[in-house]
């Protein structure tokens, strides 16, 4: 395994200025810090409108949630792009979309005021519902030793026709709000309703996306660990908070922290 | 019939009351409410009794100030004015200002009536009177998980306006997004705004949310801007631009309170923070707008001393205690910018709640530009408040070390000894009321 100093990592953030509905920024500060920290030269390049994107130049590319409106507005740009975003995500570029650009990864959003196109790298779809699924959401899944936890505000509901999730529901409403299913994954593209921001008080999945883009540049690579208590004690608030409204979260948690105590002594 | 009406009136005053003695809280909400249950029509009954026009207050921020102002101004001017003063701003809240101020035969003597009035329950309110004038502030990005997108509180206010044609807007022309309202609606309408560059210091990195055009989807450019989406815009798509400014601020200075000229006449403020200027121009245009000539505006102006955790002043021994709600991203950067013109010494609290009234999603707070207190040397930060571990997080990604206390009324009681005898308190909604009783009760123990 190489050490992590000499590397580097860019992230390209597309339409920031477009979709940046829930503290997008916040993910690009996560993704950021958790490279600098290590010693991993990091850069974020915006990408507005119009601008010619060169996917072969990124290793992370951010996508973040907007408006109905705002939505309507990049999706008539993201034509222009999608023959190189779906290379990008064939050849396992790492991506990560949240809410709004999560479901432009799919073929296309019904609205009740029309169809936004999305950029078909997946054959999911999503359609508005009746009520917007709105509230903090807990979420088990494989990339973390302890919940995903998160917020979730969105009308649509995504329908994954047999892709993997990104988590299994605990608390919370998730795609659809039936499924039990939450987000997407597929090759290293995750897909999430998830905001809050997402990364800060979920550093595995922040890792998750730092080592695959390095793994994919450098060859296999191992993160040092950081110092992450105030990230797990606001993960853990928000778990403990809802925790007694959910068995199968009581027992979740219960085994996580069994199982991370020996690691992080202390405050947790 | 009058009966019902002065069983509600009593029934409030009463309920008012007691909420205060028993709950030291303020009974405003369930007065209204009591009295609306009583007599549903109560409301439109009071309204309709008032003499010479009603102002509905809405927009984001600036809402309770311009409203208080504004009353201020017009009882200056010898009227006699109903108000929501306290910022209870739902239905509930609205008919207790009237309720609680109608006399005791049920009947109402007002010339005018100051209502802020929440986005999300305009149209409500609109159902029980309808407003001869509405200030609209400013439309920024707040409470998503409560309102959704900023497009639904734009369709909200649209229909809610749409309800009153006859009602005159007094809008900040500033804002591409209430002046894309005001031009929808029809209805008849004067603007403000601040006419010239003004510098109030660095930069600030923040999320601009009308950004793109509402009629074509073009990009505005600017000729000059101020913060969040104000300033001098236009389209290059379909030439949507900032209209005639009818209330222009010009001259403004923001060094040691505020000062500036409106059609030749010079205003000055002891308030703190740019974004006042508009608050004073929107409660000027207001009065101006009804064919007073304000004469006594200017005094109205020195004599102002908010009383609703707006920039409230109190005092401790020798520590001075600035207290202000910041519940949003641009007017979080707007505190963080008054914070940054001080030079001096000092200590902050920031408290964030995620109750119902605070909105339940702090993900806002990644929207904040913490960075910008990076810079600054002399500052010890606490966080506290339900979500003070987000809070934390978020400073530790700005790279701003602080403090931990969830109890707001702890950390008021640690930093008050602090050394800077500086202390600044930033709260959102629900934080508010405990900090600023747990203030006044320690402000009151030291004078007497």
């Amino acid at each position: 395994m190489r050490t992590t100093s000499e590397m580097e990592i860019t992230i390209g953030h597309l339409y920031p200025d477009l979709l940046n509905l829930y503290g997008d920024r916040g993910n690009v500060a996560c993704m950021m810090k958790r490279c600098l920290w290590r010693g991993i030269r990091a850069k974020t390049i915006e990408f507005n409108i119009g601008d010619p994107i060169d996917f072969g130049k990124l290793d992370i590319v951010l996508l973040g949630g907007g408006s109905d409106r705002e939505q309507m507005i990049v999706c008539q740009n993201l034509k222009k792009i999608r023959e190189q975003f779906r290379d990008y995500v064939e050849n396992n570029g790492v991506v990560i979309a949240v809410c709004g650009g999560y479901q432009l990864l799919g073929k296309y959003y019904q609205t009740g005021a029309g169809r936004i196109e999305g950029l078909s790298l997946l054959d999911i779809c999503t359609e508005q519902g009746e009520d917007r699924l709105i509230g903090n959401i807990i979420l088990k899944s494989e990339l973390s030793d302890i919940p995903v936890v998160g917020f979730e505000n969105h009308g649509g509901r995504t329908y994954l026709n047999g892709y993997c999730p990104f988590g299994t529901v605990l608390y919370g409403a998730g795609n659809d709000g039936k499924s039990g299913h939450e987000g997407i994954i597929y090759k290293n593209v995750i897909g999430t309703y998830l905001h809050g921001p997402l990364l800060p008080k979920n550093s595995r999945i922040c890792d998750w996306l730092i080592e695959k883009a390095l793994g994919r540049k450098y060859g296999p690579v191992r993160l040092t660990e950081l110092d992450d208590r105030l990230e797990r004690a606001a993960n853990a608030y928000i778990c403990h908070r809802f925790v007694k409204k959910n068995p199968v979260l009581e027992m979740f948690m219960k085994f996580c922290s069994e199982g991370t105590k020996t690691r992080i002594a202390g405050k947790y | 019939m009058k009966l019902r009406s002065m069983a509600a009136v009593w029934a409030a005053k009463i309920t008012e009351k007691v909420c205060v003695r028993l709950f030291h809280g303020q009974g405003a909400t369930w007065a209204g409410k009591i009295a609306l249950l009583i007599s549903p029509a109560i409301l439109s009954e009071l309204a309709g009794q008032v003499r010479q026009g009603i102002f509905a207050i809405c927009g984001t921020n600036g809402k309770t100030t311009v409203n208080n102002l504004l009353s201020d101004a017009l009882k200056a001017e010898g009227h006699s004015v109903i108000c929501n003063q306290t910022g209870s701003n739902m239905l509930n809240g609205i008919a207790a200002a009237f309720v609680l101020g109608a006399s005791a035969d049920g009947s109402l003597h007002a010339d005018y009536a100051c209502i802020e009035i929440d986005e999300g329950s305009a149209r409500e309110v609109f159902v029980h009177f309808s407003p001869s004038h509405m200030v609209l502030t400013n439309l920024f990005r707040d409470q998503l998980d409560r309102y959704g997108e900023i497009d639904t509180t734009m369709d909200i206010l649209n229909k809610a306006i749409g309800s009153a044609p006859q009602m005159k807007l007094i809008v900040n022309g500033d804002d591409p997004l209430s002046v894309s309202l005001a031009l929808d609606s029809g209805n008849d309408f004067v603007t403000y705004g601040i006419d010239e560059r003004v510098h109030t210091g660095g930069q600030v990195r923040e999320i601009r949310e009308g950004r793109f055009c509402r009629y074509c989807g073009t990009r505005l450019t600017y000729r000059f801007y101020h913060y969040g989406q104000l300033g001098d815009y236009r389209c290059p798509g379909c030439g949507f631009e900032r209209p005639g400014i009818d209330f222009a601020g010009r001259n403004v200075e923001t060094d040691g309170g505020l000062s500036f000229t409106v059609g030749g006449k010079c205003f000055h403020s002891s308030q703190r923070g740019f974004y006042n200027v508009y608050n004073i121009l929107a409660a000027y245009a207001a009065i101006r707008t009804t064919g007073q000539k304000a004469g006594n505006f200017r005094k109205v102006l020195s004599d102002f001393r908010p009383e609703n955790g707006r920039m409230e002043e109190f005092w401790a021994g020798d520590t001075r205690i600035l207290l202000n709600l910041a519940k949003n991203p641009t007017g979080f950067n707007q505190n963080i910018e008054v914070l940054i013109q001080d030079e001096r010494h000092k200590e902050l609290i920031v408290a964030v709640n995620d109750n119902e009234q605070d909105g339940t999603d702090v993900s806002w707070l990644w929207d904040v530009d913490f960075e910008r207190l990076g810079g600054m040397e002399a500052l010890v930060v606490t966080a506290s408040g339900i979500r003070c571990q987000d809070l934390m997080l978020r400073l530790k990604y700005a790279g701003i070390q602080a403090e931990l206390e969830p109890d707001v009324e702890k950390a008021v009681l640690k930093r008050i000894e602090g050394r800077s005898k500086n202390l600044y308190v930033f709260v959102n909604y629900t934080a508010l009321y405990d900090a600023r009783n747990l203030l006044k009760r320690i402000c009151e123990e030291e004078h007497r």
